[in-house]
């Protein structure tokens, strides 16, 4: 299907990814530029 | 089932963009998409997707009624949440935040350690702390190969020594595990040498540099412990040749804004002038009645001041002359899975803070406060009831967040903050909500217009 009208910037849904992850591997996110605010939405998966 | 309630429409820059909070999904829209979903968000009628029948109908011809289903199909829109959080992975110790310096040789006004001594005595940790400290962490990591140290306080170059010593021992000692670490270092910049620049580069993955920005808005709040000097002055070429001489290595340079400088876009702009490319700039956590804090009188203000910025990103970023800027980084197709959405921080249990009494803490901001020791360096976490208050505290256990789009990008918030806020750690603070969400809703305008 040709998409005309919504375009989708994001990639699977995020209850896909518990079959795919929790490695674990991921930087614990208030370290580096955070300490304040919390910021998972900020991180990359690392794997 | 149709889930309505997490879905959010707005509009920036001339784009029209949807999140689908359950699902994390970001969507640019057209016009008469927009209409449509915001329609079907509105009306009380439609609970599920049988009841999208006559939306789709008056949109088929178009096309629009057949995105939109296979979006609610693929679990992309409207999508239901989890209704509770799925077992847990095993999890390890796997970061340190460690206080080498309780003390600094700045005062700054908000500081959230008290200037540095955390409410106790002025106090360096000892190489045998440090030491114990990496031996908790290799022994509590268990399978993890990677492993982070964060060197913190305070001021850690108040105590090079003993940070140089602690990353040669981490590396000696991770080698014979087959472990590896990650060192980052925050610094006020003021003992920065070119020894120090060169021991920096080599072995610390990442290094965060305090600066407000201009002149007239950093010295206004960080001031020598002598009150003598210019901050700003002093630090601002020590920090540009260190990131000159770092190459590709990653760092931050890291402001704090106030009510003093609601106009913090400039800020932004005056670093990337200095040349440092890579900035973050975070809300001050403050005292309500500190004259410095940001009230809810001055929200409107900063959520415009966001979307300031976010033009100026895109301004530079179109002049071939682009800045990185921390909170506007949102990796949509390669971010974190939900496990981690649902852990957040990982303080208390994968990341937790060590002073230099040895005593551990859930993180940098519970640090001098006995209530909330987990342990030593030399026992271990003995205190699992407050360590796994930590575990058990996400977004689906905190109401407010489970009906908000932003959750997953969220993970609720700061706990500190929201305990000191609310007074609990599932209630977060309502003004931190409000500016998380506008630097998403600018992170998604910005991917949208660079797309």
């Amino acid at each position: 299907m040709k998409k005309k009208h919504i375009r989708t910037l994001s990639g699977m849904s995020l209850k896909d990814t518990l079959k795919t992850g929790g490695c674990g591997e991921c930087q614990t996110s208030c370290q580096s530029a955070c300490k304040t605010s919390c910021t998972v939405g900020n991180q990359a998966c690392e794997r | 089932m149709l889930d309505k309630t997490c879905v959010h429409a707005f509009q920036q820059g001339g784009h029209n963009l949807v999140v689908d909070g359950n699902s994390g999904a970001v969507h640019v829209v057209d016009d008469q998409a927009l209409a449509l979903i915001r329609a079907v968000c509105a009306s009380e009628s439609v609970q599920n997707l049988n009841d999208l029948a006559p939306y789709l109908e008056l949109n088929a011809q178009s096309g629009l009624g057949e995105e939109i289903l296979a979006l609610a199909e693929a679990g992309l829109l409207f999508s239901s949440d989890l209704t509770e959080a799925p077992p847990r992975p095993e999890t390890v110790v796997k970061a340190l935040c460690l206080n080498v310096a309780h003390d600094c040789n700045l005062r700054c006004d908000y500081c959230f350690a008290s200037t540095g001594d955390f409410k106790g005595a002025r106090e360096l940790m000892s190489f045998e702390v440090a030491k114990a400290a990496v031996d908790f962490l290799l022994t509590n990591s268990k399978h993890r190969r990677q492993l982070e140290i964060d060197f913190f306080g305070g001021e850690p170059l108040m105590n090079w020594d003993v940070v140089r010593r602690t990353v040669e021992y981490a590396k000696a000692e991770g080698e014979k595990l087959g472990k590896v670490f990650r060192f980052t270092i925050t610094t006020n910049g003021l003992g920065l040498t070119p020894e120090i620049d060169d021991f920096i580069n080599e072995h610390m993955y990442n290094v965060v540099l305090s600066i407000d920005g201009r002149k007239e808005v950093n010295d206004k709040v960080r001031r020598t412990a002598a009150s003598r000097g210019s901050v700003y002055e002093i630090v601002i070429p020590k920090f540009q040749r260190l990131v000159q001489s770092r190459g590709e290595k990653s760092y931050y340079v890291r402001g704090t804004f106030t009510a003093h400088n609601l106009d913090f876009s400039q800020d932004v702009a005056h670093l990337h002038d200095l040349g440092f490319t890579q900035i973050s700039m975070e809300p001050v956590v403050a005292d309500p009645e500190a004259d410095y804090s940001l009230q809810a009188e001055h929200l409107p203000r900063i959520l415009e001041e966001y979307e300031r910025l976010a033009e100026l990103y895109l301004e530079r970023q179109g002049a071939g002359e682009g800045f990185n800027f921390f909170h506007f980084n949102v990796e949509l197709l390669k971010g974190p899975c939900l496990y981690k959405r649902l852990s957040g921080c990982g303080a208390g249990y994968e990341y937790v803070a060590v002073a230099p009494s040895g005593e551990i803490y859930p993180c940098h901001q519970f640090v001098g406060e006995p209530e909330w020791v987990l342990g030593t360096v030399w026992k271990g976490l003995e205190a699992m009831g407050i360590s796994d208050s930590f575990k058990d505290s996400h977004v689906l256990t905190k109401p407010a967040c489970r009906s908000c789009w932003a959750k997953y990008f969220c993970s609720g918030g700061c706990d500190r903050h929201n305990m000191q806020s609310s007074g609990s750690r599932e209630v977060p603070d309502e003004l931190a909500c409000e500016m998380e969400k506008k630097r998403l809703e600018c992170s998604f305008y910005i991917q949208a217009a660079l797309a």
